[in-house]
């Protein structure tokens, strides 16, 4: 029995260039938008959580077009995003009670 | 094997499939767990030292970071066209992406050595105080990631180089090119997380 690994050819996971190179546009905005979040020196909770969206926005991309775990079986795609979304979360939490203390 | 049985391993070759090989996948997520917990831990202490840690965080040249940030998605894109060519069957045109992919990642490294040897020049160790043991800790280690995916780029560019790669032969640089987001992925928290968030 041969395994669909060794089944070629196969569905491509990868997308087209297009969608690649917007992706990368969306990803290069974001990045500019966190920089000028740290050079206006804008702080408190509304802006962290801004920070922590714009992160998981960002993992979510890289996740799911650039590792391709879009079409990898769906356990793979949700450990992934879990991870992203455990981490923000608890960034978000931990600053939170900075807040407080 | 039955007809249908024959159908249905032929529509599994097109459905669902994960890149690459298995255990590289397990070596993502368990580096995805040690950083995770790197950074929690960060945020954390960095809630009993919210003085500290925003003081010592304005000597951090948050252009850097972001100039790192930019030289690191630059450098997934063109990994990504080197697989997307390599797919269509084209191996030998996936190596000037893949030197492509190189270059953006070694300025990675030159920005990070500018950016050590001034904290280091300033008289900045891991002893300097908490914020600093974590900034140096925490940059290092993902250092250290980004140089060993600059080795697995290289040995994909030779694959590339010599035509190994091809529809029927993905699993080497899928696997390079999963192991290379995910030091991508990790600095899209790090870098709001320790140059930005106050």
């Amino acid at each position: 029995m041969q395994s669909s690994l060794s089944s070629p050819p196969h569905a491509s996971s990868h997308g087209t260039s297009n969608r690649a190179a917007i992706i990368w546009a969306a990803l290069i905005f974001a990045t500019m938008l966190t920089w000028l979040v740290g050079e206006r020196g804008d702080a408190g909770p509304a802006i962290t959580a801004l920070l922590m969206t714009i992160a998981f926005a960002k993992g979510t991309l890289i996740i799911l077009d650039y590792m391709a775990l879009r079409r990898a079986p769906l356990m793979w795609p949700l450990i992934a995003l879990g991870w992203m979304l455990l981490v923000c979360s608890m960034i978000g939490l931990a600053y939170w009670k900075g807040l407080a203390a | 094997m039955t007809p249908l049985s024959a159908s249905n391993s032929a529509l599994e070759t097109t459905a669902r499939r994960l890149p690459g090989d298995l255990a590289i996948w397990f070596f993502i997520l368990a580096e995805l767990l040690a950083f995770g917990v790197f950074f929690v831990v960060y945020a954390f202490t960095r809630a009993n030292h919210v003085e500290l840690f925003n003081a010592e965080q304005l000597t951090l040249d948050r252009t850097s970071g972001a100039i790192n940030t930019v030289l690191l998605l630059t450098s997934s894109f063109f990994v990504v066209r080197a697989v997307q060519v390599a797919e269509a069957g084209f191996s030998r045109r996936a190596a000037p992406w893949l030197a492509a992919a190189f270059a953006c990642g070694a300025g990675f490294v030159v920005v990070k050595i500018f950016e050590y040897a001034e904290k280091i020049g300033a008289g900045i160790s891991l002893s300097s105080s908490t914020f600093y043991m974590f900034y140096l800790s925490l940059t290092f280690f993902h250092f250290m990631h980004v140089i060993l995916g600059l080795v697995i780029i290289a040995a994909m560019w030779n694959g590339a180089r010599t035509g190994r790669y091809g529809p029927d032969n993905m699993n080497g640089i899928e696997t390079g090119a999963a192991y290379w987001h995910m030091v991508d992925l990790v600095w899209l928290i790090l870098f709001p997380l320790i140059y930005v968030m106050r």
